[in-house]
């Protein structure tokens, strides 16, 4: 075990004081290191919008931006994103996608929804920075970690590309 | 039973920590592999040691012609650096195929080499660059060659008070080509049946410089010895082609049965898919 640990840096057992801005707002919590970020979303902060679909990082469901960057928050430890800035389904900003998800059936259990709608802002900002074309072949490799039992893919892909319009 | 958390800032403190943890305990980089296995309860280790904000272990720089990636480079890192694309392109190509755009925002290179699994898709990548792994401790550093470093079923030359703190890719030889397959059931987020990755050239009518991996059909990722000698120094015609092939699917290939495929499945398309990789290698080089 950690011996002298505070040669090696900070010394996380037991609990940390985590801090970090969830969707525009100041978070402080205790938690233990290790926990998943999901947890910390869905079980401490009471934002239930992220799915827990696989718990392995294979499904998608539980996608966040940590930094603006896609991630599986089930598999991500809270002592990661201390200092981050997270953005959830629960997030401003996020209603057009939302409302062509809507106009264009792209929902039907909805486990999967508010993962693949994070992921369709994660993939718009991707192919605004890199200039890239956001077309039907763009949009199906950046939601290929998304899966979703229910509708067969054709109108989530039509809602993610009705969002480019919007 | 939570495990110790260590964070170390530096690479010196998180030597340090090193020193201080038991065997049974597990460096953490991306979590996309580890985080899964604690949750589970497969790994149940006394520490962890979290190098995520290690920053000086992130970085990609040229180095003698050829590229230096420091550990936590992610595969995202990798397929977003111009100098990777131009240096390390089969790494590059295989990064992508790796998983999903979260799982790439995610995993490291250095994760990706720390748990060794036989269905790595760097590793057979790293085996044909000759890739050198860089080992740093408290004692000093050392790099070893990747046939040196991968040592068995998830088994490296890492010591325990050791990290890997990066992975070197040599020059391009001039007029070198560079294949890289990887199958599995779908493209993306899939664990892989196979991965073959494969590096020659055609000097003056033969085949030369001809290195090659393979991943998925053995214990570890590994060079395809006999391979490359069937063809180095050989004419690159077809019956050389389907010599080499047949005999290396035979013999440097240990293959198993298991949930994602059987062994004669992959002995047999290790054969085909190498076979059409060098034939497309010999085509685009002439």
């Amino acid at each position: 075990m950690a011996r002298a640990a505070s040669r090696g840096g900070v010394l996380l057992s037991g609990e940390i004081d985590l801090s970090c801005n969830v969707n525009g707002v100041a978070r402080k919590l205790r938690v233990p290191p290790l926990r998943r970020l999901l947890d910390v979303l869905r079980i401490d902060l009471g934002l239930t919008g992220s799915k827990e679909g696989c718990g392995e990082g294979e499904c998608g469901a539980c996608t966040v931006l940590v930094d603006g960057v896609a991630l599986n928050s089930c598999i991500v430890p809270a002592c990661q994103v201390e200092g981050s800035e997270i953005t959830t389904i629960e997030s401003k900003g996020l209603e057009d996608i939302q409302q062509a998800f809507l106009d264009h059936g792209g929902a039907q259990c909805g486990i999967c929804t508010p993962g693949m709608i994070v992921m369709t802002r994660a993939w718009l900002e991707a192919c605004e920075r890199n200039r890239a074309t956001p077309d039907l072949e763009s949009a199906r490799k950046a939601l290929a970690g998304n899966l979703c039992r229910c509708t067969g893919y054709a109108k989530i892909l039509a809602s993610a590309l009705a969002a480019v319009k919007r | 039973m939570n495990p110790t958390v260590i964070g170390p800032r530096t690479l010196e403190e998180a030597l340090r920590a090193l020193q201080d943890v038991t065997p049974d305990s597990r460096l953490l980089a991306g979590g996309t592999d580890l985080m899964v296995e604690i949750e589970s309860g497969r790994t149940r280790p006394d520490a962890v040691i979290d190098l995520w904000r290690v920053k000086e272990l992130r970085y990609l720089r040229d180095e003698q012609g050829g590229l230096r990636i420091g550990a936590l480079s992610t595969c995202r890192d990798l397929l977003d650096s111009a100098l990777a694309r131009e240096r390390a392109d089969l790494l590059v190509l295989a990064a992508d195929q790796v998983g999903a755009e979260q799982i790439k925002n995610r995993a490291t290179l250095g994760g990706n080499l720390g748990t060794a699994s036989p269905a790595s898709d760097l590793g057979p990548v790293l085996f044909a660059l000759d890739a050198r792994v860089r080992l740093v401790s408290l004692r000093g550093a050392r790099e070893l060659s990747i046939d040196e470093f991968w040592t068995g079923y998830r088994a490296t030359a890492r010591a325990s008070d050791e990290l890997i703190e990066s992975v070197f890719v040599p020059a391009r030889t001039p007029g070198e080509r560079r294949g890289f397959r990887k199958v599995g059931t779908r493209a993306a987020q899939s664990i892989s049946k196979l991965v073959v990755a494969i590096v020659l050239r055609i000097d003056h009518g033969t085949l030369r410089g001809v290195r090659a991996g393979a991943g998925s059909i053995a214990d570890k990722s590994l060079r395809l010895a006999t391979l490359e000698r069937e063809l180095e120094g050989q004419r690159p015609d077809a019956a050389t082609v389907e010599r080499a092939t047949r005999a290396s699917a035979l013999a440097d290939a240990r293959a198993i049965d298991d949930v994602r495929s059987s062994a004669a499945y992959r002995r047999r398309t290790l054969q085909r898919v190498m076979h059409t990789l060098i034939h497309e290698l010999i085509e685009g080089a002439r």
